[in-house]
């Protein structure tokens, strides 16, 4: 067990800072430090390219799809350096986090090659089109509808909540291809190019103002017979797959900016006296521990191999770091007092820490709900009963 | 960076655990909580037998060598069974202070009879201390396993000393404990002698990283236990003919103990890392484990006791011991709201 990196790692390391530090200092200092995922989106995809041309995209990957083969200490580096930099989170990272690994788990060898290394040089933007107006958590009561018709699927139907569609190029959906068929069975994985014309896409507005996410209509929408992922029927193994990606090396990266806002609300309280309230002090206090725990559950879990045990780290993640940032959001708001109720934007926007106290809501209910993840844990991780389901 | 234990440390943490949970048995400690507190057998044999007391003690100084995540998972291993054992006072925090702030001599006197079991050593942090050249007066109402120790680490007054318990000028008064696996005894030293240690500032540190790494382990190891038992309670028990397990507010409840224990664990083991690596984390990350992993083992212990019902509010229901030594865990060595102002201070940069 250890936790310190290597000399040659620190080297790394060193490499990253500087090349992260002098792009966002030089042609792309106008998108330092943006913290939602919606501003300046234009020039972010043009930052996803940056990335794909020098090599930086997707370290992790493969040589021969456009990475680096970079280890597993190296893409933990690269992640934190990333967000210490002040380089905004990626628009593509359903395209990078989720798709990508689920390709090269799961994909052909021709899907590949159609696919990675355009995702991995920032030209191919993707959303996650699996939620429904009546499939949220439970997800495998999906009812958008495809079908096989003169060699092109067909697909009819309604995704919601998808977001950044309006700025993708594919949407990967899970749809029901078996008539009839109920629950996780019948389902198929499909990839679709956005820009046709049976899909619609429309803007949701959210609770801060911004609109990240989007209602996506299938109305007699194409793609090739060969889009699917896995076999028809298959779609729930795959969407699983899929979701098991949710918990890799970017988490690293989050957390760094999770640290920033953490630094933010510290150097709030040091400004307006709050730094002196002892109960302040306390959930300061609890917030810095906090995010020092969740920097060494996710190294326990990315140090795991053994894959044939439950892993406790790994299952206990996602609950914890959204609690914590919900926590966090409200943290930010008590150091900020009434100020932080107030805005200087003309507009209804918000500056980091209020948009924090507003966003954090989010996370405890994206990628599993809190109580959704409370039932995985005790039925996977304790192997308690599982939930009983009703008919409708 | 590899933060997952070795196949050696797995190994360890193996034979611990099959040691404790054979040996450290309910009925033992039960025996043992009626006495001084120890159960003498079971120490004598971890010493000796399993030849684990010298882990974290350098081989130079007579130790088993290896380090402070050995140490924890030993400790870890000790907690689930809350077994009663002088680990603390004489393993974590005398031999330490010993082996690292000791003169030779020093060593070669104490070291091979607290590692063999044979002396029983106790921490005396007496906050009122004064040092007349080695003549010691002061107190301290809340020395651990007190009655049973034949060796005292004194600190106060800015020093360490060893002083014998039945020197003159000692005395020793039982406490009645609430947690009788580890009960306090009232030391009080008027004039008492005592034998200064070669290096002090290298002793109190070397024994207060120890401390603090075995009583997070200690907490983590019975937080887990606390857990594993109520699960097996909760697919067992049946009410409205299900198993209690079943239903989701009780799920919920044992799924966020999870989520807590998860965190101790890392903070355990980061802490060992931190300071055996000399990282610049160490003190923030022993302040954090041992604040952290005595909360978790507090609310684990007093969900353990919901979770049961009535059986768990009995005498004769382990989960009493568990909840009064998680109860302990959040004073012994600093409270944790002082632990967290540390912390603050630190990250609000109000220390060096
Ligand atoms: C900001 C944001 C971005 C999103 N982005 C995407 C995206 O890109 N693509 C996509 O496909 N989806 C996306 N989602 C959707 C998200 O995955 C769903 O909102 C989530 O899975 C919950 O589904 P739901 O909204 O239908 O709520 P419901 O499932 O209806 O849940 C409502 C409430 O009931 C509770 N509940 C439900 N089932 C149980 C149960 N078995 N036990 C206990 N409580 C239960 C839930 O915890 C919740 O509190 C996004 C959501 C948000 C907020």
């Amino acid at each position: 067990m250890k936790l310190g990196f290597t000399p040659a790692q620190e080297e790394f390391r060193a490499e990253c800072a500087d090349w992260l530090n002098a792009q966002m200092a030089g042609e792309f200092a106008d998108i330092r430090g943006i913290t939602t995922l919606t501003e300046k989106a234009e020039r972010r995809k043009e930052w996803e390219q940056h990335l794909g041309e020098h090599g930086w995209s997707c370290i992790g990957w493969p040589k021969e799809w456009g990475g680096r083969d970079a280890s597993l200490a190296e893409q933990v580096i690269f992640a934190e350096e990333y967000a210490r930099a002040g380089v905004p989170g990626r628009v593509n990272h359903i395209g990078i986090e989720l798709a990508g690994p689920t390709l090269l788990a799961l994909g052909t060898e021709e899907q590949k090659r159609r696919f990675l290394p355009d995702i991995a040089a920032g030209k191919t933007i993707f959303c996650q089109g699996f939620s429904e107006p009546n499939a949220g958590s439970d997800l495998a009561s999906v009812r958008t509808k495809a079908r096989l018709e003169g060699g092109e699927w067909v697909v009819d139907g309604q995704k919601i909540w998808t977001s950044l569609a309006h700025i993708s190029d594919w949407i990967f959906v899970v749809t029901r291809s078996e008539e009839g068929s109920k629950g996780p069975k019948g389902l198929t994985f499909l990839m679709m190019e956005l820009d046709q014309p049976g899909i619609e896409i429309r803007p949701i507005r959210q609770i801060n103002g911004d609109a990240e996410f989007n209602e996506t209509f299938f109305d007699g929408a194409r793609c090739p017979e060969d889009s699917l992922i896995g076999a028809v029927g298959d779609g729930w193994r795959v969407a699983m797959t899929l979701l098991s990606f949710e918990r890799g090396v970017s988490t690293l990266g989050q957390q760094m900016a999770f640290r920033n806002e953490l630094d933010a609300i510290i150097a709030a309280a040091k400004a307006n006296g709050a730094a002196s309230d002892p109960l302040i002090r306390q959930r300061i206090a609890k917030a810095e521990i906090g995010l020092r725990l969740m920097r060494y559950g996710a190294l326990r879990m990315l140090s795991n191999t053994d894959h044939a045990s439950v892993d406790g780290a790994a299952l206990t993640y996602k609950i914890q770091w959204a609690s914590w940032r919900r926590s966090l959001g409200e943290l930010a708001m008590d150091v900020l007092g009434q100020a932080g109720e107030v805005t200087d934007h003309d507009g209804y926007e918000w500056p980091m820490l209020p948009n924090l106290f507003l966003y954090s809501r989010a996370d405890t209910i994206y990628g599993g709900t809190n109580q959704i993840q409370r039932n995985l844990i005790a039925e996977r991780g304790l192997g308690l009963p599982r939930e009983p389901r009703g008919d409708a | 960076m590899d933060f997952v234990f070795t196949d050696e440390q797995r190994m360890i943490a193996e034979t611990a655990q099959a040691f404790f949970t054979e040996n450290a048995t309910s009925e033992r400690t039960r025996a043992a909580m009626a006495g001084d507190g120890i159960d003498h057998a079971l120490w004598q044999a971890f010493c000796q037998e399993l030849g684990l007391s010298g882990i974290g003690i350098p081989e130079a100084a007579g130790g088993a060598g290896l380090g402070l995540v050995e140490l924890a998972i030993i400790a870890e291993a000790a907690g689930a069974q809350v077994a009663a054992l002088p680990m603390l006072g004489s393993l974590a925090l005398t031999a330490q202070a010993i082996a690292a702030g000791g003169s030779e001599t020093q060593r070669e006197a104490w070291l091979p009879a607290l590692l063999a079991g044979e002396t029983i050593a106790a921490h005396v942090a007496a906050d009122d201390l004064v040092a007349e050249g080695d003549r010691l007066t002061g107190s301290c109402a809340f020395v651990a396993h007190g009655t049973a120790a034949q060796l005292l680490l004194v600190s106060g007054a800015g020093g360490s000393w060893l002083v014998r318990a039945d020197a003159p000028g000692v005395t020793v008064t039982a406490q009645t404990t609430m947690d009788q696996t580890r009960p306090y005894a009232r030391v009080t030293l008027a004039g008492a002698e005592g034998e200064p240690l070669a290096d002090p500032q290298a002793g109190s540190r070397a024994a207060t990283e120890a401390g603090m790494v075995v009583l997070a382990a200690e907490g983590l190891g019975l937080a887990q236990a606390a857990l594993d038992r109520t699960v097996a309670y909760a697919r067992d028990r049946v009410q409205f003919g299900r198993a209690i397990g079943s239903f989701q507010a009780y799920k919920h409840r044992l799924a966020d103990m999870m989520v807590e224990i998860e965190q101790a664990r890392s903070a355990v083991y980061w802490a060992a890392c931190a300071v055996e690596e000399g990282s610049d984390e160490a003190a923030l990350a022993l302040h954090a484990a041992k604040c952290f992993c005595a909360d978790t083992a507090f609310r684990c212990a007093g969900d353990m006791i919901q979770l049961h019902g009535g059986i768990g509010f009995t005498w004769e229901h382990d989960a009493h011991l568990f909840f009064k030594r998680a109860r302990a865990l959040q004073t012994l060595m600093g409270k944790n709201d002082w632990h967290r102002d540390k912390i603050a201070a630190m990250v609000l940069g109000e220390t060096a």
